[in-house]
């Protein structure tokens, strides 16, 4: 994976970060490219979610070494909103409930954000209603979800599609996909996927965590790394899926 | 990090607290019979208003000031009280208000004049500068329905067996020590009689401002819906910043006779004080609503972002058969603010039933407490309730406290009540924050969230005004 800066999107570099006094990431590199899907795989407690967490710039992260370099300039000081205004978006594991915010007008607030931030115009109610709809039927999900609050008493399924129609709705650069198939029975993997897929455009990058190869039937990946004890042991083709699941992780040999 | 974020954005700017530049006629301090006298003298009023103003007098000196309210302020020393002070342009003729006061209303968003209003939002307007009621709008208009709106000292004088019928026959006169003080010293309110059938044909609503330095005001209000009428009324206030604190005791008392509603909304906005607790007001007040007919229904919906010292309970005596009460609440305390408000529901008529819906924001020092009282007699066979109290606490200064009562004689009365106490959790900001949402406006999606069920109960631009308020009163005190 030898690439000079220019097709890189996020180049993680000797990233080293704690969770409370606990040490998680202990020099972990990594390259995204544009357009192409990388799977983070590893075992429980590997530090999976701390990455993605460290690079959306959760508070429960501290940093302690490397860099994050993303679209050319160094991001290791920048404020978690700033960050998703530049296009980084991270699909939570565990999506928080926030009662009595209705989901429309929550996606329309952070949508009209994100034009602002890109010196675009605003949409008004009417026009970003009609999108939302449209991508609500792609979804498979109730038109009661435009009215909601959001996440509020949510089943997980309808939890993970609501991240999905965040996503669509953003358009984002680097997706993050935390364990998005955790919970999800087959047709909401399906209806998961295809939005994911959807998003597919030979520039953006997807960083898909997962503790299962399942998802990868639907978003094919274009590389496995394994992360195992803070830091990327190993990055393949595909093919490694099949290996990993045959013989676990354990049998994996550093690169 | 977010908790340093949280403790920057919830100690606002008090928007409101420009003093109005006119000349005024202020009583001196002091409380006794001469000051009463004085009072209502100036008010034209009758000699048996005086008499009853007297008695109370008597009585509220035989009376100690409460201090069961999880409230600690500085003690109220009553004789160095101004009890009356007015605007001195203005107090005789109606139609020349002084053009500061227009323009000091204007600056509240207020309009006094009739001719500026936009057909369709008519708002009825009963403007109180300190003691007095310098402008009621829409007056005539409503007198074509039959509808009463004007000052209470107008009502003394012109309506005076209204007024004997149901002054003091929700809160007599020594009910509490502040009321007792009020039934004296009352200096202007309004009121408002809705006749039988009538479904008010606008909204009312009244504005206190407090202007004069040193001076408590102490409003009283009577509304009187008659069978199978229906009103809408509005109340807001402001008072200027001033270092000292300034004393406001009220009386609200709304009969509601068969089949009429009335729906109450208030808007309060006192000066707050600043966060060491200086300046402010000391805000204690009875409102209480009596059911009295069968089907009769009231709904109290205050939104409480004001006062240094606030120790308020409107309450609901179910009396009718099948009679409503609600209470539908929003208190915010920030900087050193301190809340004790609640209700009280008493169910006497058979079938009654009642709603609290109470929301505690407290941010900064802030200290808000619900205590609310449920009640239900023997005679009120089916009496239902329902009772939510959420407290959202804002940073690890602040302090959120519930104490509800309840009695019930009726075994088979339903009574059902939820508390939950929530922090703004840094992960629903950090959800926020992830999708491009700044903080301050994460917190105030998120507190607007928490009060949707109270605001929705507002007439529509008064939700506006609230949900305004609210992100104003928080400004500045997360971060």
């Amino acid at each position: 994976m030898s690439k000079n800066s220019n097709d890189i999107t996020m180049d993680i570099q000797n990233l080293q970060a704690k969770i409370g006094d606990k040490e998680i990431l202990k020099g972990l590199n990594l390259k995204l490219e544009p357009g192409k899907v990388h799977a983070i795989m590893g075992p429980n407690g590997a530090g999976k979610s701390t990455l993605s967490k460290t690079l959306v710039g959760h508070y429960d992260v501290e940093l302690t070494g490397g860099d994050i370099i993303y679209k050319g300039k160094n991001i290791n000081e920048m404020e978690a909103e700033e960050r998703a205004l530049e296009g980084i978006f991270l699909s939570f594991q565990h999506p928080v409930e926030i009662p009595g915010v209705n989901n429309a007008y929550f996606l329309r607030t952070a949508l009209n954000a994100k034009l602002k931030h890109q010196g675009k115009e605003e949409l008004n109610a009417a026009e970003f209603l009609r999108a939302m709809k449209s991508h609500l039927a792609d979804l498979g999900m109730k038109s009661d979800m435009i009215s909601r609050s959001l996440n509020e008493g949510f089943s997980g399924g309808e939890k993970k599609r609501n991240e999905i129609l965040q996503m669509l709705i953003l358009e984002p650069e680097v997706i993050i996909l935390d364990e998005i198939d955790s919970g999800l029975d087959i047709d909401a993997l399906r209806a998961v996927s295809e939005g994911i897929n959807k998003m597919k455009d030979g520039k953006r990058s997807f960083l898909v965590i997962t503790h299962y190869s399942r998802i990868l039937d639907y978003i094919e990946p274009d590389y496995i790394h394994v992360l195992k004890d803070g830091r990327i042991i190993k990055t393949a083709g595909p093919e490694l899926v099949s290996e990993l699941e045959e013989n676990g992780y354990d049998s994996i040999e550093e690169d | 990090m977010a908790n340093e974020g949280l403790d920057k954005a919830v100690s606002g700017e008090y928007a409101l607290g420009f003093e109005i530049d006119i000349e005024t006629e202020t009583v001196p301090p002091g409380l006794d019979e001469s000051t009463i006298a004085f009072i209502s003298k100036k008010k034209e009023e009758p000699e048996w208003m005086l008499e009853l103003r007297l008695k109370a007098l008597k009585k509220w000196e035989t009376m100690t000031e409460p201090h069961w309210g999880k409230l600690d302020y500085e003690p109220i020393d009553y004789q160095s009280i101004s009890y009356f002070s007015a605007p001195k342009e203005g107090i005789d003729s109606l139609d020349e208000v002084d053009p500061k006061i227009l323009e000091a209303y204007e600056k509240l968003g207020i309009s006094l004049d009739e001719q500026k209003q936009l057909a369709g939002v008519k708002v009825a307007v009963d403007a109180v500068v300190d003691s007095v009621s310098v402008k009621t709008t829409y007056s005539e208009e409503l007198a074509q329905h039959g509808v009463i709106f004007c000052s209470i000292s107008e009502a003394i004088r012109d309506y005076p067996e209204l007024v004997k019928k149901y002054m003091f026959s929700v809160v007599p006169m020594a009910d509490n020590y502040f009321a007792a003080l009020n039934s004296a010293v009352f200096t202007d309110g309004t009121f408002v009689y809705i006749p039988k059938g009538v479904r008010c044909p606008m909204e009312l609503s009244t504005y206190f401002r407090i202007n004069a330095t040193n001076t408590g005001q102490f409003e009283r209000t009577l509304i009187i819906a008659d069978e199978g009428s229906h009103v809408s009324y509005n109340e807001g206030c402001s008072a200027p910043t001033r270092d000292d604190h300034q004393l406001h005791a009220a009386v609200v008392e709304l009969v509601i006779l068969k089949d009429a509603e009335i729906k109450y909304s208030t808007i309060q906005n006192w000066y707050p004080g600043d966060e060491t607790g200086k300046g402010g007001i000391y805000n204690f007040v009875t409102k209480r609503a009596i059911c009295e007919g069968d089907n009769s229904k009231v709904s109290w919906t205050q939104v409480e972002t004001g006062s240094a010292i606030t120790w308020k309970y409107p309450s609901c005596i179910l009396k009718g058969d099948n009679s409503v009460g609600e209470f539908y609440s929003v208190a915010v305390t920030t900087l050193a603010q301190q809340a004790d408000t609640g209700t009280k529901m008493i169910h006497i008529g058979k079938n009654t039933s009642s709603t609290i819906i109470s929301k505690g924001i407290s941010a900064m020092k802030g200290q808000n407490t619900y205590r609310g009282l449920v009640k239900i007699g023997s005679s009120a066979v089916g009496a239902r309730n329902y009772s939510e109290c959420d407290s959202l606490l804002i940073g690890s200064e602040c302090g959120a406290h519930t104490f509800p009562y309840l009695e019930s004689k009726d075994t088979q009365g339903q009574v059902e009540h939820e508390a939950t106490t929530s922090k703004i959790s840094d992960e629903q900001l950090f959800y926020l924050r992830q999708r491009g949402i700044n903080e301050e406006d994460a917190v105030s999606m998120i507190v607007h969230g928490f009060c949707k069920q109270v605001f929705s109960q507002l007439p529509m631009e008064y939700a506006v005004e609230a949900k305004a308020l609210l992100e104003l009163t928080l400004e500045g005190s997360v971060g």
